[in-house]
């Protein structure tokens, strides 16, 4: 027990210097690469105030935001802004970046929730059903569809399903995470997850194919292998070599790589959201980017870093707790 | 051959081969064991003995039914004087016949060695297991260990004690010996001394032929996939006099205290068997009969032989 302590404790230290030594990274590049685009905030900033500015007024608000010092040194001070918890304010929604973000990133951590644990479950029991009827008729069938689904981009699928039940079948609202002309303290959680269904279907179709042909393999690995065939010797039936050997042997590498989809789970959102008008950090950042809104596009690009570093994070954490061969090394 | 009443398992005339593609959908069937005939009584330890590649731990597999799916399979079990079906073998697997692995990789990397000691059948043998582990000097903490913190000898007892644990008749160890110190290997062969004389069957696949002696009590030789002489343990003791064909003759002379003499060429592949006698083209006294037709298994002086001269 307190070696575990001490092991979470040595992991906990190791992946927060490399956390932040990456965030830095991130910082930096993006810095960089927005300084070097053609973006204009300032610009964008004057065309969102709506009103006309001298050109006065323009060199004072260029002075006041430090346009003509050193790219260096604005970086610095950015990054001293951010270390104080001022990411700046958006200059289309008008409000600080990371209320925002906060209430954004809520909208999408339950698309993200529901389409990951979906995406997971459904992924997780198909490669089973794979595995165990390796080159029959369930397996090849699963896996054409597997492939069919990799291969689909998520906004074509997401248009897809909008069109069959949004438009044609009726059966799902066709946007938006409310009823339109409902007031948003009105809306019941109900409503909401009936907004949720269609985008978080999108979302785990296009992400249960890349886990269930992994858990597939993975399987069809355990139970060609010897510890299988010695089960097998002393009786054992393929449903219970699967409860018994199976499972215990193909989740970690399932968790893991469901961790490890963060990454995948963010990109796959933005589209996602596009399609669906679903008001989250996906359908942010894309208009972040198209209409040149600097702060909040860096803020996202930061906390995206941040939760896709929090997975990967997560992911090491459980191999250690389940594995024991991984525990024995730590001690 | 009419199945005998008080064989535990007779084996006649078994032919393992796998189908495999040569060129892309070439189809070629590959002969791993052809014409095995084996007789095993009950509480008797049959050591087969052969070189690496002969197909040895098939025959293992082949006696339990577990053999892979591309695997073709010729010629009939009689376990207990009644034909083992393949519907017998699941019912038997685990119960009466037991298999001893070769090492660690057998055991679930994963589960703890209790439950994996214990088995699946109901009700758990916990107390059966603590017995045993207790008799084989395995500590009581054993059972909550995970196999890879075993060390070589105690996952050598965990997997013995796997099949004493049932109530198995037959129990086939898939070479049992290599990695370990010549005491452990003693002592393991000791422990199936005493599962023979408990009326238990042995079958000891083995290539450590000196240990087979001095433990089975008899031995089959086994050359390119089949049984080329069996005789009481006491004849290879005895000397090549004592045995009935040269390929034992010739495994005598090779072992290192008598002789250390090589013989010239190969144990044939799988893929290119010779159409007669398997060890017709490495014979000295080979004729034309050898190299056209397999010769029969002939009973001689209280063994087995499959050759036309043995004497």
């Amino acid at each position: 027990m307190k070696a575990t302590v001490r092991r979470l404790f040595r992991v906990f230290v190791t992946h927060g210097i490399k956390m932040i030594s990456l965030l830095l990274a991130v910082s930096a590049i993006s810095f960089v690469l927005v300084s070097a685009s053609p973006v204009d905030p300032v610009q964008q900033y004057l065309l969102g105030l709506g009103t006309a500015v001298s050109p006065e007024q323009r060199a004072e608000i260029e002075d006041y935001w430090g346009v003509h010092q050193p790219p260096a040194e604005r970086y610095f001070s950015w990054l001293t802004e951010l270390l104080h918890g001022n990411l700046g304010e958006s200059s289309i929604y008008r409000r600080p970046v990371a209320e925002v973000i906060g209430e954004r990133f809520l909208n999408s951590l339950a698309l993200m929730l529901c389409a990951w644990l979906l995406s997971g479950i459904i992924g997780f029991a198909l490669g089973c059903v794979m595995g165990m009827y390796r080159s029959k008729w369930p397996d090849k069938l699963l896996k054409k569809i597997c492939y069919i689904l990799s291969s689909v981009p998520t906004f074509w699928l997401g248009l897809l399903l909008l069109l069959v039940f949004g438009v044609w079948l009726r059966l799902f609202p066709i946007g938006f995470s409310s009823p339109v002309g409902v007031l948003s303290r009105d809306v019941t959680v109900w409503q909401k997850l009936y907004h949720l269904i269609l985008p978080a279907l999108t979302l785990s179709l296009m992400s249960f194919s890349n886990i269930a042909l992994h858990t597939r393999r993975k399987l069809i690995d355990v139970l060609s292998s010897e510890y299988v065939l010695f089960a097998k010797a002393r009786g054992e039936g393929p449903w219970t070599i699967l409860r018994r050997h199976g499972l215990r042997n193909i989740l970690l590498p399932a968790l893991t790589l469901q961790f490890a989809s963060f990454a995948e789970l963010f990109g796959g959102s933005v589209m996602a959201e596009n399609v669906f008008s679903y008001p989250g950090l996906g359908s942010a950042v894309s208009a972040a980017g198209l209409q040149g809104d600097v702060p909040l596009l860096l803020g996202i690009t930061l906390f995206s870093a941040l939760f896709v570093c929090v997975g990967n994070l997560i992911a090491d954490l459980l191999y250690g707790v389940i594995d024991p061969q991984i525990q024995e090394v730590g001690e | 051959m009419e199945p005998k009443n008080e064989a535990l398992l007779e084996i006649q005339n078994l032919s393992v081969s796998f189908r495999m593609y040569e060129h892309g959908l070439e189809q070629k069937d590959l002969k791993v064991i052809s014409d095995l005939n084996l007789t095993v009584f009950p509480g008797e330890i049959v050591a087969i003995a052969g070189s690496s590649g002969s197909g040895k731990s098939l025959l293992a597999s082949a006696i339990l039914g577990i053999l892979p799916d591309n695997a073709a399979l010729r010629g009939h079990f009689y376990y207990k004087g009644r034909e083992l079906t393949e519907k017998r073998q699941k019912q038997l697997r685990g119960t009466e016949l037991a298999l001893v692995p070769q090492s660690v990789a057998y055991l679930d990397p994963l589960m703890k060695i209790g439950a994996q000691a214990d088995g699946h059948y109901r009700p758990r043998l916990t107390e059966k297991r603590n017995s045993l582990f207790e008799r084989f000097h395995l500590p009581k903490h054993t059972q909550r260990l995970y196999p890879f913190q075993l060390s070589g000898g105690m996952a050598r007892r965990v997997l013995v004690s796997t099949a004493l644990l049932t109530d198995a008749r037959l129990i086939i160890a898939d070479e049992p010996t290599p990695g370990m110190s010549l005491d452990q290997a003693l002592e393991a062969l000791k422990m199936f001394r005493e599962m023979a004389d408990e009326g238990r069957s042995v079958i000891l696949i083995t290539h450590d032929i000196d240990l087979a002696f001095e433990v089975a009590d008899r031995v089959a030789v086994f050359y390119a996939g089949t049984t080329v002489e069996t005789a009481p343990a006491s004849d290879f003791k005895a000397g090549p006099r004592a045995l009935r064909h040269p390929y034992s003759k010739a495994l005598w002379r090779a072992l290192p205290q008598n002789g250390f003499e090589p013989i010239p060429g190969f144990q044939p592949y799988a893929g290119s068997l010779p159409k007669g006698c398997l060890f017709a083209p490495r014979c000295p006294f080979k004729t034309a009969q050898c190299e056209n037709q397999l010769p029969p298994v002939r009973r001689l002086r209280g063994g087995e032989v499959r050759c036309y001269y043995g004497s």
